[in-house]
Protein backbone atom coordinates (compact mmCIF):
# COMPACT_ATOMS: atom_id res chain seq x y z
CA UNK A 1 0.00 0.00 0.00
CA UNK A 2 0.92 3.46 -0.25
CA UNK A 3 1.31 6.17 1.75
CA UNK A 4 1.62 10.04 1.55
CA UNK A 5 4.23 11.33 4.27
CA UNK A 6 3.53 14.89 4.71
CA UNK A 7 5.77 17.38 6.38
CA UNK A 8 3.75 20.64 8.29
CA UNK A 9 5.17 23.56 7.51
CA UNK A 10 6.16 25.56 10.44
CA UNK A 11 6.79 29.66 10.73
CA UNK A 12 10.48 29.38 10.58
CA UNK A 13 9.60 27.27 6.95
CA UNK A 14 7.17 29.69 5.81
CA UNK A 15 9.50 32.34 5.82
CA UNK A 16 11.11 31.17 3.20
CA UNK A 17 14.60 30.33 4.74
CA UNK A 18 16.54 27.89 3.40
CA UNK A 19 17.37 24.64 5.56
CA UNK A 20 20.65 24.84 7.06
CA UNK A 21 23.43 22.43 5.34
CA UNK A 22 23.60 20.02 8.64
CA UNK A 23 20.11 19.74 7.94
CA UNK A 24 19.90 19.06 4.26
CA UNK A 25 22.51 16.52 4.90
CA UNK A 26 20.94 14.39 7.14
CA UNK A 27 17.81 14.60 5.09
CA UNK A 28 20.20 13.58 2.23
CA UNK A 29 21.23 10.18 4.09
CA UNK A 30 17.52 9.45 5.40
CA UNK A 31 16.35 9.83 1.86
CA UNK A 32 19.31 7.80 0.86
CA UNK A 33 18.04 4.74 3.25
CA UNK A 34 14.32 5.06 1.62
CA UNK A 35 15.62 4.40 -1.49
CA UNK A 36 17.70 1.41 -0.52
CA UNK A 37 14.95 0.00 1.65
CA UNK A 38 13.08 0.02 -1.76
CA UNK A 39 10.02 1.94 -0.74
CA UNK A 40 10.67 5.56 -1.55
CA UNK A 41 8.72 6.58 -4.94
CA UNK A 42 8.23 10.20 -5.15
CA UNK A 43 9.50 13.10 -3.15
CA UNK A 44 9.32 17.04 -3.35
CA UNK A 45 9.40 20.18 -0.87
CA UNK A 46 7.02 22.91 -1.41
CA UNK A 47 7.85 26.73 -1.59
CA UNK A 48 6.22 28.84 1.21
CA UNK A 49 2.62 29.37 0.97
CA UNK A 50 3.40 33.29 -0.38
CA UNK A 51 3.95 31.57 -3.64
CA UNK A 52 0.19 29.82 -3.56
CA UNK A 53 -2.65 30.24 -3.61
CA UNK A 54 -6.41 29.11 -2.64
CA UNK A 55 -9.49 28.74 -4.44
CA UNK A 56 -12.61 28.77 -2.66
CA UNK A 57 -15.69 27.61 -3.85
CA UNK A 58 -19.48 28.55 -2.88
CA UNK A 59 -22.11 27.43 -5.26
CA UNK A 60 -21.13 28.71 -8.74
CA UNK A 61 -19.03 31.43 -7.53
CA UNK A 62 -14.98 30.91 -7.20
CA UNK A 63 -12.83 33.41 -5.00
CA UNK A 64 -9.28 33.08 -5.67
CA UNK A 65 -7.45 34.06 -2.18
CA UNK A 66 -3.30 34.74 -2.91
CA UNK A 67 -0.82 33.44 -0.38
CA UNK A 68 0.85 33.45 1.95
CA UNK A 69 -1.58 32.15 4.20
CA UNK A 70 -1.56 32.36 8.29
CA UNK A 71 -1.75 29.00 10.59
CA UNK A 72 1.76 27.59 9.27
CA UNK A 73 0.87 23.75 10.69
CA UNK A 74 -2.21 23.47 8.92
CA UNK A 75 0.26 23.91 5.71
CA UNK A 76 2.18 21.71 3.71
CA UNK A 77 5.91 22.19 3.63
CA UNK A 78 7.09 19.13 1.65
CA UNK A 79 5.27 15.39 0.80
CA UNK A 80 6.90 11.79 0.20
CA UNK A 81 5.09 8.99 -1.88
CA UNK A 82 6.07 5.28 0.17
CA UNK A 83 5.03 1.53 -0.88
CA UNK A 84 4.81 0.16 2.62
CA UNK A 85 3.38 -3.14 4.08
CA UNK A 86 1.82 -1.50 6.83
CA UNK A 87 0.58 1.84 8.43
CA UNK A 88 3.15 0.56 10.80
CA UNK A 89 6.25 0.12 8.55
CA UNK A 90 5.44 3.83 7.85
CA UNK A 91 5.41 5.32 11.19
CA UNK A 92 8.67 3.07 11.83
CA UNK A 93 10.09 4.73 9.09
CA UNK A 94 9.01 8.14 9.85
CA UNK A 95 10.23 7.46 13.19
CA UNK A 96 13.41 7.80 11.71
CA UNK A 97 13.30 10.78 9.68
CA UNK A 98 15.52 13.60 11.11
CA UNK A 99 13.68 16.29 12.71
CA UNK A 100 12.59 18.30 9.48
CA UNK A 101 12.33 21.89 11.46
CA UNK A 102 14.68 21.00 14.43
CA UNK A 103 14.58 23.81 16.99
CA UNK A 104 10.69 24.51 16.17
CA UNK A 105 7.61 23.25 18.52
CA UNK A 106 5.20 22.12 16.24
CA UNK A 107 7.42 20.50 13.75
CA UNK A 108 5.04 17.71 12.98
CA UNK A 109 4.95 14.76 10.07
CA UNK A 110 1.67 13.31 9.07
CA UNK A 111 1.37 9.79 7.67
CA UNK A 112 -1.62 9.58 5.15
CA UNK A 113 -2.77 6.39 3.22
CA UNK A 114 -3.13 6.79 -0.91
CA UNK A 115 -6.73 5.38 -1.32
CA UNK A 116 -6.79 2.39 -3.92
CA UNK A 117 -9.68 1.84 -6.29
CA UNK A 118 -9.78 -1.44 -4.44
CA UNK A 119 -10.19 -0.35 -1.12
CA UNK A 120 -13.59 0.63 -2.31
CA UNK A 121 -15.12 -2.25 -4.00
CA UNK A 122 -18.41 -0.32 -5.17
CA UNK A 123 -16.20 2.44 -6.71
CA UNK A 124 -14.27 0.17 -8.40
CA UNK A 125 -18.24 -1.38 -10.10
CA UNK A 126 -18.46 2.35 -10.93
CA UNK A 127 -14.96 2.94 -11.80
CA UNK A 128 -15.35 -0.12 -14.42
CA UNK A 129 -18.89 0.85 -15.46
CA UNK A 130 -17.64 4.37 -16.59
CA UNK A 131 -14.86 2.82 -18.20
CA UNK A 132 -17.41 0.63 -20.01
CA UNK A 133 -19.64 2.94 -21.02
CA UNK A 134 -16.73 5.10 -22.53
CA UNK A 135 -15.22 2.08 -24.26
CA UNK A 136 -18.61 1.43 -25.94
CA UNK A 137 -19.02 4.70 -26.91
CA UNK A 138 -15.31 4.94 -28.91
CA UNK A 139 -16.27 1.98 -30.88
CA UNK B 1 -2.63 -7.91 16.75
CA UNK B 2 -1.96 -5.31 19.56
CA UNK B 3 -0.46 -2.53 18.90
CA UNK B 4 2.94 -3.24 19.88
CA UNK B 5 3.25 -6.64 18.26
CA UNK B 6 2.34 -4.18 14.99
CA UNK B 7 5.03 -2.22 15.91
CA UNK B 8 7.62 -5.63 16.18
CA UNK B 9 6.05 -7.31 13.02
CA UNK B 10 7.22 -3.86 11.12
CA UNK B 11 10.90 -3.26 13.06
CA UNK B 12 11.43 -6.57 12.32
CA UNK B 13 10.21 -6.26 8.57
CA UNK B 14 12.88 -3.08 7.92
CA UNK B 15 15.95 -4.44 10.36
CA UNK B 16 15.12 -8.31 9.53
CA UNK B 17 17.73 -8.20 6.35
CA UNK B 18 20.40 -6.25 7.67
CA UNK B 19 20.38 -8.08 10.92
CA UNK B 20 20.49 -11.76 9.10
CA UNK B 21 23.23 -10.50 6.67
CA UNK B 22 25.51 -8.99 9.69
CA UNK B 23 24.63 -12.34 11.73
CA UNK B 24 25.61 -14.57 8.29
CA UNK B 25 28.91 -12.90 7.57
CA UNK B 26 29.72 -14.40 11.58
CA UNK B 27 27.88 -17.34 11.16
CA UNK B 28 28.53 -18.00 7.39
CA UNK B 29 25.42 -20.20 7.77
CA UNK B 30 22.42 -17.94 6.26
CA UNK B 31 19.99 -20.64 8.15
CA UNK B 32 21.30 -20.21 11.59
CA UNK B 33 21.72 -16.69 11.08
CA UNK B 34 18.02 -16.25 10.61
CA UNK B 35 17.10 -18.46 13.17
CA UNK B 36 19.31 -16.31 15.48
CA UNK B 37 17.36 -13.53 14.09
CA UNK B 38 14.21 -15.04 14.65
CA UNK B 39 15.28 -16.04 18.31
CA UNK B 40 16.10 -11.90 18.78
CA UNK B 41 12.31 -11.32 17.62
CA UNK B 42 10.71 -13.94 20.25
CA UNK B 43 13.06 -11.94 22.71
CA UNK B 44 11.54 -8.34 21.67
CA UNK B 45 7.50 -10.16 21.53
CA UNK B 46 8.36 -10.95 25.02
CA UNK B 47 9.51 -7.85 26.48
CA UNK B 48 8.44 -5.08 24.81
CA UNK B 49 5.26 -5.13 25.30
CA UNK B 50 6.21 -4.78 29.51
CA UNK B 51 8.86 -2.67 29.06
CA UNK B 52 8.20 -0.34 26.12
CA UNK B 53 9.67 -0.45 22.45
CA UNK B 54 13.20 0.31 23.02
CA UNK B 55 14.82 4.33 21.97
CA UNK B 56 16.78 2.32 18.84
CA UNK B 57 14.83 -0.89 18.03
CA UNK B 58 17.40 -1.89 15.75
CA UNK B 59 20.49 -1.59 17.88
CA UNK B 60 18.26 -3.40 20.58
CA UNK B 61 17.98 -6.49 18.11
CA UNK B 62 21.72 -6.91 16.87
CA UNK B 63 22.66 -6.62 20.73
CA UNK B 64 20.27 -9.25 21.45
CA UNK B 65 21.20 -11.56 18.44
CA UNK B 66 24.42 -11.02 19.19
CA UNK B 67 23.90 -12.78 22.66
CA UNK B 68 22.30 -15.31 20.83
CA UNK B 69 25.06 -16.25 18.81
CA UNK B 70 27.51 -16.25 21.70
CA UNK B 71 25.54 -18.39 23.51
CA UNK B 72 25.48 -20.82 20.36
CA UNK B 73 28.86 -20.91 20.48
CA UNK B 74 29.97 -21.55 23.76
CA UNK B 75 27.42 -24.02 23.77
CA UNK B 76 29.06 -25.70 20.52
CA UNK B 77 32.82 -25.35 22.23
CA UNK B 78 31.59 -27.12 25.25
CA UNK B 79 30.13 -30.20 22.73
CA UNK B 80 33.59 -29.89 21.41
CA UNK B 81 35.63 -30.55 24.22
CA UNK B 82 33.32 -33.39 25.78
CA UNK B 83 33.80 -34.60 21.84
CA UNK B 84 37.69 -34.40 22.05
CA UNK B 85 37.71 -36.41 25.31
CA UNK B 86 35.47 -39.22 23.39
CA UNK B 87 38.90 -39.10 20.94
CA UNK B 88 36.70 -37.62 17.77
CA UNK B 89 38.55 -34.69 16.00
CA UNK B 90 38.10 -30.89 16.57
CA UNK B 91 35.29 -29.07 14.60
CA UNK B 92 36.53 -27.35 11.68
CA UNK B 93 35.07 -24.15 13.02
CA UNK B 94 36.52 -24.88 16.30
CA UNK B 95 38.66 -21.67 15.94
CA UNK B 96 35.59 -19.70 15.81
CA UNK B 97 35.65 -17.95 19.34
CA UNK B 98 32.86 -16.29 21.11
CA UNK B 99 35.07 -13.14 21.78
CA UNK B 100 35.25 -12.84 17.84
CA UNK B 101 31.94 -12.52 17.16
CA UNK B 102 31.77 -10.34 19.91
CA UNK B 103 34.96 -7.78 18.39
CA UNK B 104 33.07 -8.60 14.46
CA UNK B 105 29.71 -7.60 15.77
CA UNK B 106 30.88 -4.74 17.56
CA UNK B 107 33.47 -3.05 15.12
CA UNK B 108 31.06 -3.57 12.50
CA UNK B 109 27.91 -2.33 13.83
CA UNK B 110 27.50 0.66 11.78
CA UNK B 111 29.35 -0.43 8.61
CA UNK B 112 27.87 0.07 5.61
CA UNK B 113 26.67 -3.63 4.69
CA UNK B 114 25.96 -3.61 1.06
CA UNK B 115 27.58 -6.78 0.26
CA UNK B 116 26.30 -9.05 3.10
CA UNK B 117 23.07 -8.02 1.61
CA UNK B 118 23.89 -8.67 -1.73
CA UNK B 119 25.05 -12.19 -0.47
CA UNK B 120 22.24 -12.59 1.55
CA UNK B 121 19.68 -12.06 -1.90
CA UNK B 122 22.46 -14.49 -3.84
CA UNK B 123 23.06 -17.62 -1.28
CA UNK B 124 18.59 -17.05 -1.37
CA UNK B 125 18.41 -17.39 -4.93
CA UNK B 126 21.06 -19.87 -5.15
CA UNK B 127 20.30 -22.24 -8.05
CA UNK B 128 20.56 -25.64 -5.87
CA UNK B 129 17.42 -24.84 -4.56
CA UNK B 130 13.83 -25.69 -6.33
CA UNK B 131 12.19 -22.37 -8.09
CA UNK B 132 9.31 -22.49 -5.28
CA UNK B 133 12.21 -22.64 -2.23
CA UNK B 134 14.06 -19.67 -3.77
CA UNK B 135 11.08 -17.21 -4.30
CA UNK B 136 9.78 -18.15 -0.48
CA UNK B 137 12.94 -17.84 0.96
CA UNK B 138 14.08 -14.53 -1.04
CA UNK B 139 10.56 -13.57 0.21
CA UNK B 140 11.10 -14.00 3.57
CA UNK B 141 15.47 -13.10 4.54
CA UNK B 142 15.26 -10.11 1.66
CA UNK B 143 12.17 -8.94 1.67
CA UNK B 144 10.80 -9.54 5.68
CA UNK B 145 7.82 -11.21 4.95
CA UNK B 146 6.57 -13.12 7.44
CA UNK B 147 5.36 -17.00 6.85
CA UNK B 148 2.00 -16.25 6.79
CA UNK B 149 2.10 -13.43 4.65
CA UNK B 150 3.92 -15.65 1.87
CA UNK B 151 1.24 -18.20 2.61
CA UNK B 152 -1.44 -15.76 1.83
CA UNK B 153 0.36 -14.53 -1.36
CA UNK B 154 0.81 -17.58 -2.72
CA UNK B 155 -2.86 -19.31 -1.56
CA UNK B 156 -0.86 -22.15 0.48
CA UNK B 157 -0.94 -23.38 3.97
CA UNK B 158 1.40 -21.23 5.80
CA UNK B 159 2.70 -24.90 7.00
CA UNK B 160 3.84 -25.42 3.38
CA UNK B 161 5.46 -22.44 3.06
CA UNK B 162 7.46 -22.88 6.66
CA UNK B 163 8.74 -26.17 5.77
CA UNK B 164 9.62 -24.74 2.23
CA UNK B 165 12.07 -22.41 4.14
CA UNK B 166 13.27 -24.90 6.55
CA UNK B 167 14.32 -27.31 3.83
CA UNK B 168 15.73 -24.86 1.41
CA UNK B 169 17.99 -23.56 4.41
CA UNK B 170 18.80 -27.31 5.12
CA UNK B 171 19.94 -27.99 1.65
CA UNK B 172 22.16 -24.88 1.34
CA UNK B 173 23.80 -26.18 4.36
CA UNK B 174 23.93 -29.19 2.87
CA UNK B 175 25.41 -27.99 -0.06
CA UNK B 176 27.90 -25.90 1.72
CA UNK B 177 27.00 -23.04 -0.20
CA UNK B 178 29.18 -20.14 0.62
CA UNK B 179 27.78 -16.91 2.39
CA UNK B 180 29.65 -14.55 -0.63
CA UNK B 181 29.29 -11.96 -3.50
CA UNK B 182 30.34 -14.12 -6.59
CA UNK B 183 32.68 -12.53 -8.99
CA UNK B 184 33.92 -12.79 -12.27
CA UNK B 185 32.26 -15.10 -14.89
CA UNK B 186 30.10 -16.78 -12.30
CA UNK B 187 28.21 -13.46 -11.09
CA UNK B 188 26.74 -13.11 -14.54
CA UNK B 189 24.91 -16.78 -14.07
CA UNK B 190 24.54 -16.07 -10.86
CA UNK B 191 22.69 -12.55 -11.04
CA UNK B 192 20.07 -14.04 -13.72
CA UNK B 193 19.06 -16.42 -11.24
CA UNK B 194 18.67 -13.45 -8.75
CA UNK B 195 16.48 -11.34 -11.58
CA UNK B 196 14.58 -14.72 -12.21
CA UNK B 197 13.21 -15.11 -8.70
CA UNK B 198 11.94 -11.60 -8.71
CA UNK B 199 10.38 -11.57 -11.70
CA UNK B 200 8.74 -14.94 -11.06
CA UNK B 201 7.36 -13.16 -8.35
CA UNK B 202 6.10 -10.39 -10.05
CA UNK B 203 4.35 -12.53 -12.53
CA UNK B 204 2.64 -14.47 -9.79
CA UNK B 205 1.08 -11.46 -9.11
CA UNK B 206 0.83 -10.02 -12.61
CA UNK B 207 -0.68 -13.37 -13.99
CA UNK B 208 -1.52 -15.19 -11.42
CA UNK B 209 -1.32 -18.97 -11.81
CA UNK B 210 -3.19 -19.78 -8.93
CA UNK B 211 -6.63 -18.21 -7.40
CA UNK B 212 -9.70 -16.76 -8.29
CA UNK B 213 -8.72 -13.02 -8.61
CA UNK B 214 -6.34 -12.70 -11.68
CA UNK B 215 -3.85 -10.38 -10.63
CA UNK B 216 -2.20 -10.20 -6.88
CA UNK B 217 -0.85 -6.70 -7.22
CA UNK B 218 0.78 -7.12 -2.96
CA UNK B 219 3.11 -9.90 -4.82
CA UNK B 220 3.90 -7.09 -7.38
CA UNK B 221 4.44 -4.34 -5.01
CA UNK B 222 6.69 -7.04 -3.19
CA UNK B 223 8.55 -7.70 -6.17
CA UNK B 224 9.07 -3.99 -7.39
CA UNK B 225 10.36 -3.58 -3.97
CA UNK B 226 13.22 -6.30 -4.16
CA UNK B 227 14.23 -5.34 -7.93
CA UNK B 228 14.49 -1.87 -6.53
CA UNK B 229 16.55 -2.44 -3.34
CA UNK B 230 18.63 -4.62 -5.82
CA UNK B 231 19.52 -1.80 -8.42
CA UNK B 232 20.97 -0.13 -5.18
CA UNK B 233 22.55 -3.16 -4.02
CA UNK B 234 23.58 -3.95 -7.66
CA UNK B 235 23.99 -0.24 -9.17
CA UNK B 236 26.24 -1.16 -11.92
CA UNK B 237 24.46 -3.85 -13.20
CA UNK B 238 22.22 -2.96 -16.47
CA UNK B 239 20.00 -6.08 -16.10
CA UNK B 240 19.00 -4.98 -12.87
CA UNK B 241 17.71 -1.78 -13.82
CA UNK B 242 15.81 -3.11 -17.12
CA UNK B 243 14.03 -5.85 -14.79
CA UNK B 244 13.00 -2.63 -12.99
CA UNK B 245 12.00 -0.82 -15.51
CA UNK B 246 10.27 -3.58 -16.82
CA UNK B 247 8.11 -4.17 -13.59
CA UNK B 248 7.44 -0.59 -12.66
CA UNK B 249 5.58 0.06 -16.71
CA UNK B 250 4.26 -3.28 -16.33
CA UNK B 251 3.06 -2.73 -12.76
CA UNK B 252 1.59 0.84 -14.22
CA UNK B 253 -1.03 -1.12 -16.53
CA UNK B 254 -2.20 -3.15 -13.17
CA UNK B 255 -5.62 -0.79 -12.89
CA UNK B 256 -6.20 -0.77 -16.20
CA UNK B 257 -5.88 -4.34 -17.32
CA UNK B 258 -9.35 -6.21 -16.30
CA UNK B 259 -12.53 -5.13 -17.55
CA UNK B 260 -15.75 -4.86 -15.32
CA UNK B 261 -16.47 -9.01 -16.11
CA UNK B 262 -12.98 -10.06 -15.07
CA UNK B 263 -11.82 -10.46 -18.16
CA UNK B 264 -8.48 -9.52 -19.36
CA UNK B 265 -8.31 -6.08 -21.06
CA UNK B 266 -5.30 -6.15 -23.94
CA UNK B 267 -2.26 -3.38 -23.77
CA UNK B 268 -4.13 -1.58 -26.90
CA UNK B 269 -7.10 -1.42 -25.93
CA UNK B 270 -6.45 -0.26 -22.49
CA UNK B 271 -7.39 3.20 -20.86
CA UNK B 272 -4.65 4.68 -20.40
CA UNK B 273 -5.86 7.17 -18.33
CA UNK B 274 -6.17 4.27 -15.83
CA UNK B 275 -2.25 3.78 -16.12
CA UNK B 276 -0.14 4.88 -13.17
CA UNK B 277 1.86 7.73 -14.26
CA UNK B 278 4.16 7.57 -11.39
CA UNK B 279 5.42 4.46 -12.13
CA UNK B 280 5.70 4.98 -16.10
CA UNK B 281 7.87 7.60 -14.97
CA UNK B 282 10.07 5.67 -12.54
CA UNK B 283 10.59 3.16 -15.20
CA UNK B 284 11.28 5.55 -18.20
CA UNK B 285 14.12 6.86 -15.58
CA UNK B 286 15.32 3.04 -14.86
CA UNK B 287 15.42 1.99 -18.08
CA UNK B 288 17.87 5.23 -18.78
CA UNK B 289 20.38 4.05 -15.90
CA UNK B 290 20.58 0.83 -18.17
CA UNK B 291 21.04 2.67 -21.28
CA UNK B 292 23.75 4.71 -19.93
CA UNK B 293 25.23 1.46 -18.26
CA UNK B 294 25.07 -0.90 -21.56
CA UNK B 295 25.76 0.41 -25.29
CA UNK B 296 23.53 -0.43 -27.99
CA UNK B 297 24.56 -4.03 -28.66
CA UNK B 298 25.54 -5.25 -25.15
CA UNK B 299 22.29 -4.81 -24.06
CA UNK B 300 20.43 -8.09 -22.42
CA UNK B 301 16.62 -9.06 -22.41
CA UNK B 302 15.52 -7.46 -19.27
CA UNK B 303 16.76 -4.19 -21.00
CA UNK B 304 15.54 -5.02 -23.95
CA UNK B 305 11.79 -6.04 -22.68
CA UNK B 306 11.79 -2.83 -20.69
CA UNK B 307 12.47 -0.69 -23.78
CA UNK B 308 9.76 -2.22 -25.82
CA UNK B 309 7.52 -1.83 -22.54
CA UNK B 310 8.63 1.85 -22.66
CA UNK B 311 7.77 2.83 -26.27
CA UNK B 312 3.79 1.32 -25.39
CA UNK B 313 4.77 4.01 -22.21
CA UNK B 314 6.01 6.48 -24.12
CA UNK B 315 2.31 6.62 -25.95
CA UNK B 316 -0.36 8.38 -24.24
CA UNK B 317 -2.74 6.88 -26.56
CA UNK B 318 -2.57 3.39 -28.91
CA UNK B 319 -2.41 5.36 -32.07
CA UNK B 320 0.60 7.03 -30.88
CA UNK B 321 2.95 4.06 -30.44
CA UNK B 322 6.12 4.31 -32.52
CA UNK B 323 5.47 0.67 -34.22
CA UNK B 324 8.91 0.78 -36.40
CA UNK B 325 10.63 1.56 -32.89
CA UNK B 326 9.16 -1.93 -31.33
CA UNK B 327 10.03 -3.63 -34.72
CA UNK B 328 13.77 -2.67 -34.29
CA UNK B 329 13.76 -3.61 -30.65
CA UNK B 330 12.37 -6.81 -31.06
CA UNK B 331 14.98 -7.48 -33.49
CA UNK B 332 17.77 -6.49 -31.40
CA UNK B 333 16.15 -8.85 -28.61
CA UNK B 334 16.24 -11.71 -30.70
CA UNK B 335 19.82 -11.07 -31.26
CA UNK B 336 20.37 -10.71 -27.74
CA UNK B 337 17.80 -13.98 -26.68
CA UNK B 338 16.55 -15.63 -29.72
CA UNK B 339 13.32 -17.14 -29.11
CA UNK B 340 9.83 -17.94 -31.20
CA UNK B 341 8.30 -16.58 -29.65
CA UNK B 342 10.20 -12.92 -29.75
CA UNK B 343 9.96 -13.64 -33.30
CA UNK B 344 6.27 -14.16 -33.39
CA UNK B 345 5.91 -10.32 -31.62
CA UNK B 346 8.58 -8.72 -33.77
CA UNK B 347 6.37 -9.74 -36.75
CA UNK B 348 3.37 -8.18 -35.19
CA UNK B 349 5.29 -4.99 -34.60
CA UNK B 350 6.92 -5.06 -38.05
CA UNK B 351 2.98 -5.71 -39.08
CA UNK B 352 2.21 -2.65 -37.38
CA UNK B 353 4.74 -0.45 -38.76
CA UNK B 354 4.98 -1.44 -42.71
CA UNK B 355 1.59 -3.34 -43.08
CA UNK B 356 0.59 -7.17 -43.83
CA UNK B 357 2.57 -8.55 -46.37
CA UNK B 358 5.89 -7.62 -44.20
CA UNK B 359 4.80 -9.00 -41.12
CA UNK B 360 3.81 -12.18 -43.40
CA UNK B 361 6.88 -12.56 -44.91
CA UNK B 362 8.58 -13.56 -41.43
CA UNK B 363 5.67 -15.49 -40.41
CA UNK B 364 6.10 -17.95 -43.17
CA UNK B 365 9.99 -18.88 -42.01
CA UNK B 366 9.37 -22.50 -41.54
CA UNK B 367 11.46 -22.89 -39.14
CA UNK B 368 9.29 -20.36 -36.84
CA UNK B 369 6.49 -22.60 -38.72
CA UNK B 370 8.31 -25.92 -36.93
CA UNK B 371 8.89 -24.13 -33.41
CA UNK B 372 5.50 -22.81 -32.87
CA UNK B 373 3.62 -25.74 -34.92
CA UNK B 374 1.36 -26.19 -31.56
CA UNK B 375 0.90 -22.49 -30.59
CA UNK B 376 -2.44 -21.06 -31.00
CA UNK B 377 -1.15 -17.45 -31.66
CA UNK B 378 0.95 -18.32 -34.51
CA UNK B 379 -1.72 -19.13 -36.84
CA UNK B 380 -4.19 -16.29 -35.30
CA UNK B 381 -1.80 -13.62 -36.00
CA UNK B 382 -1.27 -15.41 -39.72
CA UNK B 383 -5.13 -14.99 -39.65
CA UNK B 384 -4.87 -11.82 -39.25
CA UNK B 385 -2.45 -10.55 -41.18
CA UNK B 386 -3.88 -12.79 -44.25
CA UNK B 387 -7.14 -11.14 -43.53
CA UNK B 388 -6.00 -7.88 -44.20
CA UNK B 389 -4.64 -8.49 -47.22
CA UNK B 390 -7.85 -9.85 -48.63
CA UNK B 391 -6.66 -13.22 -48.33
CA UNK B 392 -10.45 -14.16 -46.74
CA UNK B 393 -10.31 -17.73 -47.10
CA UNK B 394 -7.10 -18.53 -46.22
CA UNK B 395 -7.49 -16.29 -42.70
CA UNK B 396 -10.29 -18.17 -42.04
CA UNK B 397 -8.60 -21.68 -42.32
CA UNK B 398 -5.76 -20.16 -40.01
CA UNK B 399 -8.20 -18.37 -37.18
CA UNK B 400 -9.92 -21.89 -37.52
CA UNK B 401 -6.67 -23.94 -36.86
CA UNK B 402 -6.20 -21.33 -34.09
CA UNK B 403 -9.07 -21.94 -32.61
CA UNK B 404 -8.36 -25.40 -32.59
CA UNK B 405 -5.05 -25.24 -31.07
CA UNK B 406 -6.05 -22.73 -28.30
CA UNK B 407 -6.24 -24.47 -24.98
CA UNK B 408 -8.60 -21.39 -22.92
CA UNK B 409 -12.07 -21.73 -23.66
CA UNK B 410 -12.74 -17.77 -23.77
CA UNK B 411 -9.63 -17.21 -26.31
CA UNK B 412 -11.18 -20.21 -28.81
CA UNK B 413 -14.44 -18.28 -28.65
CA UNK B 414 -12.95 -15.55 -29.38
CA UNK B 415 -10.97 -17.28 -32.45
CA UNK B 416 -14.25 -19.14 -33.88
CA UNK B 417 -15.75 -15.65 -33.81
CA UNK B 418 -13.24 -13.80 -34.95
CA UNK B 419 -13.27 -16.47 -38.26
CA UNK B 420 -17.31 -16.56 -38.37
CA UNK B 421 -17.25 -12.70 -39.18
CA UNK B 422 -15.12 -12.98 -42.41
CA UNK B 423 -17.75 -14.55 -43.70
Amino acid sequence: MRFMIIVKATKESETGANPSAEMLAKMGNFNEELVKAGIMLDAAGLASSSKGARVRFSGAKRTVIDGPFTEAKELVAGYWIWQCKSLAEAVEWVKRCPDPHPGSADSEIEIRQINDLSDFPELVDEARAIQGRLAASTK
Amino acid sequence: MTDTARTIEAIYRIESPKLIARLARITRDVGQAEELAQDALVTALERWPIEGVPDNPAAWLVQTAKHRAIDLIRRRQRFDKIGEQLGHEPRENETETAERVIDQLDDRLDDPIGDELLGLVFVACHPVLSNEARVALTLRLVGGLTVEEIAKAFLVPAPTIAQRIVRAKKQLADANVPFEVPRGDELAVRLASVLEVVYLIFNEGYAASAGAEWTRPELCDDALRLGRVLAELAPNEPEVHGLVALMEIQASRLAARIAPDGTPILLLDQNRARWDWLLVRRGLAALDRAFALAPPGSRGPYVMQAAIAACHGRAREASATDWARIAALYGELAAAAPSPIVELNRAVAVGMAEGPAAALAILDNPALQRALADYHLLPSVRGDALAKLGRVAEARAELERAAELATNARERDLLVERARRLG
